[in-house]
């Protein structure tokens, strides 16, 4: 059923427009062209994001650095495995899931890690990206506290994580 | 912050790189732009699509009816927002298509959200409050039905790939109702120093 929704939708949209007369074609080709502007407005952030992301990810530096905390991180009780993991989701999707691939291999998708990892990976998204993307989308300069409140609730989502999993398996 | 978190990246990428020897890192800068390319490539379809039958949707009035049924639900995360508007529309079919697990056809529907908001806060260059509970509930995902994780669980041999759903969705909440709590604390603290 789920597979449908999307057709169903685009077909319920132009069926009212139909019904209410909308010069239906000049209408879609009005907001295809829009779709086309928003684009290109979108290009110099998406190429500027993935080329700050792509030098710092091909670096591995993330993974140092978190080779670095352990010996802190295993005293609060958090797993140090799980610290490249929760420090690139807000940065870059496609790197986090090579991450979570990684860690389920070593640790097994059913181990206590595996879990929390998989749980982490699902509950938060790429922050640092969506923010620039739709704030650059509509040439906002200012953007105030909006990534502080972004990056605060994914720390918060991966301190849930550990929890919920520690509950409930 | 962006432009600071620019060079940071840039900045860290090329000094470890150097330090490390690592032979890839001239070729990693020079190809990044591929990954531009491919990237909105995938959207371009995306946004004609659904900016195109938003249109439609917009002229029969259809995004109305729907803006002012929800009116009162988004109100009570976004009160800045007047009765009826057609952000309202907007943000809730992204939410909806964010819970459903599709966020490509998710991103046209919040970036035309973002366009409305604009607009209400006099096409000024600066975040409005909306703006910025909107892009915490998007960041913090409120997807039901992680599909990408569980098809990873799936492919590393895992004895029950779903498992964990219901506790990724537990999770999800919470940091959702965490992230439009921090909102409002930072609006709150914002708006004193401010003014």
């Amino acid at each position: 059923m789920v597979n449908f929704i999307i057709p169903v939708v685009v077909m319920i949209i132009i069926i009212y427009g139909l019904i209410k007369k909308v010069d239906l074609f000049d209408t879609f080709l009005a907001g295809v062209k829009e779709g086309l502007e928003t684009s290109i407005n979108l290009f110099p952030t998406i190429f500027a994001m993935l080329l700050a992301i792509t030098m710092l990810t091909s670096s591995n530096i993330i993974s140092n650095f978190s080779s670095l905390l352990s010996p802190l991180l295993s005293h609060l009780g958090f797993p140090s495995d799980l610290l490249p993991l929760a420090l690139l989701r807000p940065i870059s999707g496609t790197s986090s899931l090579v991450i979570l691939s990684d860690i389920l291999k070593i640790h097994g998708p059913d181990s206590y890690i595996g879990h929390i990892a998989s749980v982490m990976q699902g509950s938060t998204d790429t922050t640092i990206y969506i923010v620039s993307m739709y704030f650059a989308s509509i040439g906002i300069k200012k953007t105030k506290y909006s990534l502080a409140v972004g990056l605060l609730a994914d720390f918060f989502s991966v301190i849930f994580s550990v929890i919920m999993v520690r509950l409930f398996f | 912050m962006i432009s600071y978190l620019f060079a940071l990246f840039i900045i860290l990428g090329v000094v470890v790189g150097i330090i490390k020897g690592d032979s890839s890192l001239t070729n990693n800068l020079l190809s990044s732009g591929t990954k531009a390319i491919e990237m909105i490539f995938d959207l371009v379809p995306l946004l004609c699509l659904w900016l195109g039958t938003m249109k439609i949707a917009e002229s029969s009035g259809l995004l109305k009816i729907v803006s002012q049924k929800l009116s009162k639900y988004i109100k009570v995360i976004f009160p800045e927002i007047p009765d009826g508007h057609t952000a309202i529309g907007y943000i809730s079919s992204n939410i909806v298509m964010n819970m459903l697990g599709l966020g490509n056809a998710a991103t046209p529907f919040g970036l035309k959200a973002m366009r409305e908001l604009k607009t209400l806060n006099n096409d000024r260059d600066e975040a409005s409050r909306s703006m910025i509970t909107f892009l915490a509930i998007n960041t913090s995902s409120v997807t039901l039905i992680p599909t990408t994780v569980i098809s990873l669980r799936l492919a590393s041999g895992s004895a029950s790939p779903t498992d964990i759903v219901g506790v990724t969705i537990i999770t999800t909440i919470c940091s959702t109702l965490m992230a439009i709590i921090i909102d409002r604390i930072f609006y709150f603290f914002w708006r004193r120093r401010h003014g």
